[in-house]
């Protein structure tokens, strides 16, 4: 660690992997009540679950982003985090927001209170108070990583990821807006869910992701910083009209169904240029960095949100397709292999990356952490392979042949009973990896015959860096 | 890496090839959904295209072109260090843009008082969306010019004419598939 206010991510971290850890027990829990509907039906209702399961993710996401703004603004501005202070400050505030929301929705306190009351508009239901946290969480960590920002170096990779996090910031005030007009509260919702996940979000990714390819590749900064170029302007010449793809069937005027299929059919270009870019400079760097969990997690990162956010997207996003497969089982495969391999696999990357860095714990043990990558990559894969057969056949059940909701719901079953299973394999996954980051002490791993072949013969190869 | 020498060989700024190949994408894909829905209802789309103003797109495609040489023209003379000449070139094709716009504004105006708006059939929805994303371009286009007048670097130019070619190049495609194919 070379700057002491790095430490700071550690804390950040640390909330995120526990709300991690939640976020997939949730999860599992929903994938039973999808195979045994009445489990905790008057105790812990199923729209309850789903709202901690996706917002729990939302929130540990963000918080691994806020870490990791923390612990790479340091070495790239080359000075130390404004003030330590408000950072702890910002993640108090962003906790007990979050504890908020939990107990007013578990017990529905306050009901219909304009202050206290949950709000119900699906990622953004928190009660008005815990909005407001948000906003002044958000606020002190601008100012703490801007002023940061502004009196140290300013890098490609630091822009942008600035420019990410304003826009995250900026777009959330949206959440204060709810017209009357079921058409235009859906219009403005999509301002946040959209612009954030299909927008900033992918800022915020390139970033990282280029601050880890610099670090584990050891590639000129010059040539990353020409991707990363690239694959923002990319990025945002097709997510932001591509939020056009969500104004099919809300009562927005019809020449969105074009606006939207086309631009959004774009958004595949920065996914396919982030997973050109990983393996392009994997190729070419000649470090061979200690930290293969990081590099696995990366490529891994870049790979699985090719195919979940790139490919799975722009399965069902013409309009002409989106008719039919609208919310069926289709979007949840889609949902899911997207924020996995976008965003997961980047934080669990970055945390891959910096926690042995922060707990001054190098060499550390790898191998763990690599199982449970392949088995929350494998069990997610599976997830998204049954929910995408299950809702090939609910489309044309439902859709098409115009069978009942329900009934269709009991064809599908056996795939539900699939996607538990998947659902167990990805939670053994995430608690392995959480153990693996905190757990174990030791774990020396030595060059094998044919890195150290390569040590010996080839003298522009290097080792090990610290 | 044998692509990243090719990149290195292209002209001008790369991100402004970024642009312009998105930007193709972008109306190659609006112009090949046009003729596809076009093929649902061949008698339909004629007769909206019958309600076009042809002169006025065709007057419209002459100053582009025109506008457009003024901006390679702005280079060459820049590159000679003749910066009067290639500020004015610059300027002229800005005029020339601004001339485009209030053709187009007079052709849209003629369309308004007809009462054909987005929905009055599917024709009239990509005439639209196709024409006046590009107007917008054009908007742009002409903003870019003047800067690039003003800080008058030579790459600067280069990526102003780059930009400005594209929307020439778009315009060329758009005119004989929306107001003349029968």
């Amino acid at each position: 660690m070379k700057y002491q206010s790095q430490r700071i991510a550690l804390a950040y971290f640390a909330v995120a992997m526990a709300l991690f850890a939640v976020q997939v027990l949730g999860g599992l829990l929903a994938g039973w009540i999808y195979v045994a509907p009445n489990t905790l039906s008057e105790l812990l209702p199923f729209n309850v679950v789903r709202m901690l399961h996706t917002n729990a993710l939302i929130v540990w996401l963000i918080t691994g982003f806020f870490g990791a703004a923390y612990f790479l603004i340091p070495e790239e501005a080359e000075r130390e985090i404004h003030s330590e202070k408000i950072a702890y400050l910002q993640l108090a505030i962003l906790v007990i927001g979050t504890l908020g929301v939990v107990v007013t929705y578990t017990f529905n306190l306050f009901e219909g209170h304009w202050l206290l009351g949950k709000e119900g508009r699906e990622f953004i239901e928190q009660p008005k108070w815990v909005k407001a946290g948000i906003v002044v969480a958000a606020l002190l960590f601008l100012y703490n990583v801007t002023m940061t920002v502004l009196q140290g170096k300013k890098t490609a990779i630091t822009n942008i990821l600035l420019l990410g996090l304003w826009g995250l910031a900026l777009l959330f005030l949206f959440s204060f807006y709810n017209p009357e007009n079921l058409a235009l509260d859906k219009m403005f919702w999509w301002y946040i869910v959209h612009l954030w996940v299909e927008g900033v979000w992918e800022l915020i990714m390139a970033s990282i992701l280029a601050y880890l390819m610099l670090k584990l590749t050891g590639v000129d900064r010059e040539i990353v910083e020409k991707w990363l170029y690239v694959i923002v302007a990319a990025a945002l010449f097709s997510g932001i009209l591509g939020t056009g793809h969500h104004y099919y069937w809300i009562g927005t005027p019809g020449y969105w169904q074009w606006i939207g299929s086309i631009f959004s059919s774009l958004e595949v270009v920065p996914f396919f240029a982030m997973m050109a870019f990983a393996f392009v400079m994997v190729w070419k760097g000649r470090r061979d960095h200690p930290n293969k969990a990081a590099l696995l997690w990366s490529l891994g990162c870049a790979t699985l949100a090719f195919f979940g956010a790139g490919v799975w997207g722009f399965l069902h996003t013409l309009h002409g397709v989106n008719y039919y497969t609208h919310g069926t089982q289709i979007t949840a495969a889609h949902g899911h292999l997207a924020f996995f391999g976008a965003y997961v696999a980047l934080n669990l990357a970055i945390f891959s990356y910096a926690m042995p860095i922060l707990k001054n714990r190098d060499p550390y043990n790898q191998v763990l952490n690599m199982a449970s990558f392949w088995l929350m990559a494998g069990g997610m894969t599976f997830m998204t392979f049954v929910l995408t057969f299950a809702g090939t056949i609910q489309t044309h059940l439902q859709r098409v042949l115009g069978d009942y909701y329900m009934d269709v719901q009991d064809q599908l079953a056996i795939f539900y009973w699939m996607r538990f299973g998947s659902g167990l394999v990805f939670v053994i996954g995430a608690l392995l990896f959480i153990y693996a980051i905190w757990m174990p002490r030791k774990e020396v791993v030595e060059p094998g015959p044919v890195e150290q072949d390569r040590l010996d013969k080839d003298p522009d190869h290097v080792a090990a860096e610290g | 890496m044998s692509d990243a020498s090719l990149i290195d060989e292209l002209p001008g700024e790369l991100l402004m090839w970024v642009l312009i190949v998105s930007e193709l994408l972008v109306f190659g894909a609006g112009l090949v959904a046009f003729m596809g829905v076009r093929l649902t209802d061949p008698a339909g789309f004629a007769e909206a295209q019958s309600y076009l103003y042809r002169t006025g797109a065709a007057l419209n495609t002459a100053v582009l072109v025109s506008s457009g040489f003024l901006a390679a023209q702005a280079l060459q003379w820049r590159r000679a260090a003749n910066r009067q000449a290639a500020r004015l070139a610059l300027v002229g094709a800005a005029a020339l843009g601004v001339v485009f716009l209030i053709i187009k504004g007079v052709e849209y105006a003629g369309k308004a008082a007809q009462g054909i708006n987005f929905e009055t059939h599917p024709f009239f929805m990509f005439y639209y969306l196709l024409t006046g994303f590009h107007a917008a371009h054009v908007v742009a286009g002409v903003g870019i010019l003047l800067l690039v007048a003003w800080r008058d670097d030579p790459r600067n130019i280069e990526a102003g004419a780059q930009f400005w070619h594209m929307v020439d190049l778009v315009w060329v495609m758009l005119f004989p598939v929306v107001y003349l194919l029968g």
